[in-house]
């Protein structure tokens, strides 16, 4: 090893304590910012000092990729609306997936023949993995942008033969991978591997619906990681590999937890496009109670303890800032205001989270379920925004709903819940829902910013 | 032996991994997703070599598109973290 090696290497232990760093502050909102800061400055290192390397002779077409994707990415993290963010995120595993299949590609293309006949097989297996799991990262996380930014149906597409096609996938790969490995100074397998990858990320993507979306890009966001880590044992690169599997292990935990607030494994809301609609045992019986907003107002005002459950509805229709008005009205009149929110809330982890920071709610009145369910009974009165499913009594009480088993924020056990609501369907997941029938629960129809709107207007005549 | 010390790095880096990411709580997740984006443009580390060394056009062009995939990851990940981190506020009273 060179000196310069040497540096180069020493200088990526520098940048992996620094990511670790970053991410260990990153635990606590107080010192998230700082943490974010560490990051990207073990980032910087490991580029620059990177740029060292002698290999390098021209700088020309680095610059020229960096200007265009750095002006590109700094340009979107300046505009993006925070209620798009799970779209961004997804656009970004997928570009995070594809760059780790073309430095495969670019790998592989500049092994000259003698390279190709020394190189071991473990150079071609971690290879030919980069290539499959940075395809599937891309075209799995183009489908779910697509998704999310409304540009193709949210809806699950499922069709006859879906199985068989998937199966045929998973063989095709083991085929594929192992012409690849055994041959790969042919390139007719490197080009079947990435049309493999890419075929089998939209298959197994289109069969997932809108519901289930935060498990999806968690996943996607682990395997973009997954795919930087195999680039990285594929070139002998530690910091790649290192780096790369924090993001793994990041992505994994998300996508368990999401998994665990919906009581369902990861292989079921994977495999959901498989199965056929659950039929709801039972009809649901009673009436539904439509409250008006002046009158939503007359309760509220003589409320002490308020509990928002804001749901995705709420960021469709842009209404958390009404919601952080509303709330320091409440709080004038000498109501506490807690928020209570619900892990799959929302079109990816955290989503409402951020939302409501962006309206300047204080991080500490956000409660988790599991915070607020054992004090449900306190509350005089619980608004639920654009939610739906996470807070669906169907979950404890209906054997034969789909979401039977899975946790949810119990409002119907507050004094009163107001339902704010376009109109008395069914939600997301297409099930219905008894909270709506419940005997403590009002709905207010309409668009949840008007009806908030119309409720801080009655405030202010007062 | 070179592939048992890579397969170790695997090893701690991902139980590392667990470890950090388990104690990051819920209302952080988004910007701790979008900070992963920022992190895993760290294949731009290896785009760059590909992008810059005397090279086939092949690997010239592929590894200069790597690095601006990279780089939006990088840039975009870090500073919409940030704008993200400086939104969340405690409450004062």
């Amino acid at each position: 090893m060179n000196d310069i090696v040497t540096t180069i290497n020493l200088a990526y232990v520098v940048a992996a304590a620094l990511f670790i760093l970053g991410l260990k502050l990153l635990s606590h909102p107080d010192t998230a910012k700082k943490g974010n800061f560490i990051s990207a400055i073990g980032m910087f290192i490991a580029v620059v000092v990177t740029l060292l390397d002698q290999q390098i002779i021209s700088y020309h077409y680095i610059l020229l990729g960096f200007v265009i994707g750095g002006a590109y990415g700094a340009w979107k993290a300046k505009t993006v609306e925070m209620t798009s963010m799970p779209e961004m995120v997804s656009l970004f595993n997928g570009f995070g997936g594809a760059a780790s299949l073309l430095l495969g590609w670019a790998t592989l293309s500049s092994m000259g023949i003698a390279a190709l006949e020394t190189a071991g097989a473990f150079t071609f297996v971690t290879l030919f993995f980069t290539i499959l799991v940075g395809g599937v990262t891309f075209s799995g996380s183009v489908v779910a942008w697509g998704k999310l930014s409304g540009k193709m149906s949210s809806k699950a597409v499922v069709f006859t033969g879906l199985r068989e096609l998937s199966i045929l996938h998973l063989v095709g790969m083991l085929a594929v991978g192992y012409l690849f490995t055994t041959e790969p100074s042919n390139a007719v397998w490197l080009y079947c591997a990435i049309a493999i990858a890419l075929s089998f990320g939209l298959l197994a993507t289109i069969s997932i619906g809108g519901a289930d979306m935060p498990v999806v890009i968690a996943l996607l966001n682990s395997y973009s990681g997954i795919a930087a880590s195999a680039a990285g044992l594929a070139t002998g690169n530690t910091i790649l590999i290192v780096t790369g599997l924090l993001v793994g292990a990041s992505g994994l935990i998300l996508t368990n937890i999401m998994c665990k607030a919906m009581n369902r494994s990861l292989m079921n809301v994977l495999l959901s496009g498989f199965s056929t609609p659950v039929e709801a045992g039972e009809k649901i019986e009673g009436e539904i109670k439509v409250l008006a907003a002046q009158d939503a107002f007359y309760v509220l005002e003589a409320a002490q303890a308020v509990l928002v459950v804001p749901g995705y509805g709420m960021a469709v229709a842009q209404a958390q800032h009404a919601v952080r008005e509303l709330q320091s009205l409440l709080e004038d009149n000498g109501c506490t205001v807690d928020y209570g929110i619900h892990a799959v809330a929302g079109r990816m982890p955290g989503h409402m989270n951020v939302l409501l920071a962006e309206a300047d709610v204080p991080y500490d009145q956000l409660y988790e379920m599991d915070d607020v369910n054992p004090r449900m009974e306190n509350y005089d009165v619980v608004i639920v925004i654009g939610a739906n499913d996470v807070v669906n009594p169907a979950a404890k009480e209906m054997k034969g709903s789909p979401i039977y088993g899975m946790p949810v924020i119990e409002a119907y056990r507050a004094k009163t819940v107001f339902v704010l609501k376009r109109s008395a369907n069914a939600g997301f997941a297409g099930v219905d829902n008894p909270l709506f029938f419940k005997e403590n629960t009002r709905m207010v129809l309409g668009d949840a910013k008007e009806t908030i709107n119309s409720i801080i207007r009655e405030f202010g005549d007062d | 032996m070179e592939i048992i010390y890579l397969l170790f790095i695997v090893l701690l880096a991902g139980f590392l991994g667990f470890e950090l990411i388990r104690k990051v709580p819920a209302t952080l997740h988004t910007p701790l997703m979008s900070g992963s984006n920022a992190i895993s443009g760290i294949t731009l580390v290896g785009a760059l070599v590909a992008s810059g060394s005397d090279n086939s056009l092949l690997t010239t062009v592929l590894g200069t598109i790597a690095v601006a995939l990279a780089s939006i990851n990088v840039v975009g990940g870090y500073l919409v973290t940030d704008r993200m981190l400086n939104m969340f506020k405690k409450k004062t009273k």
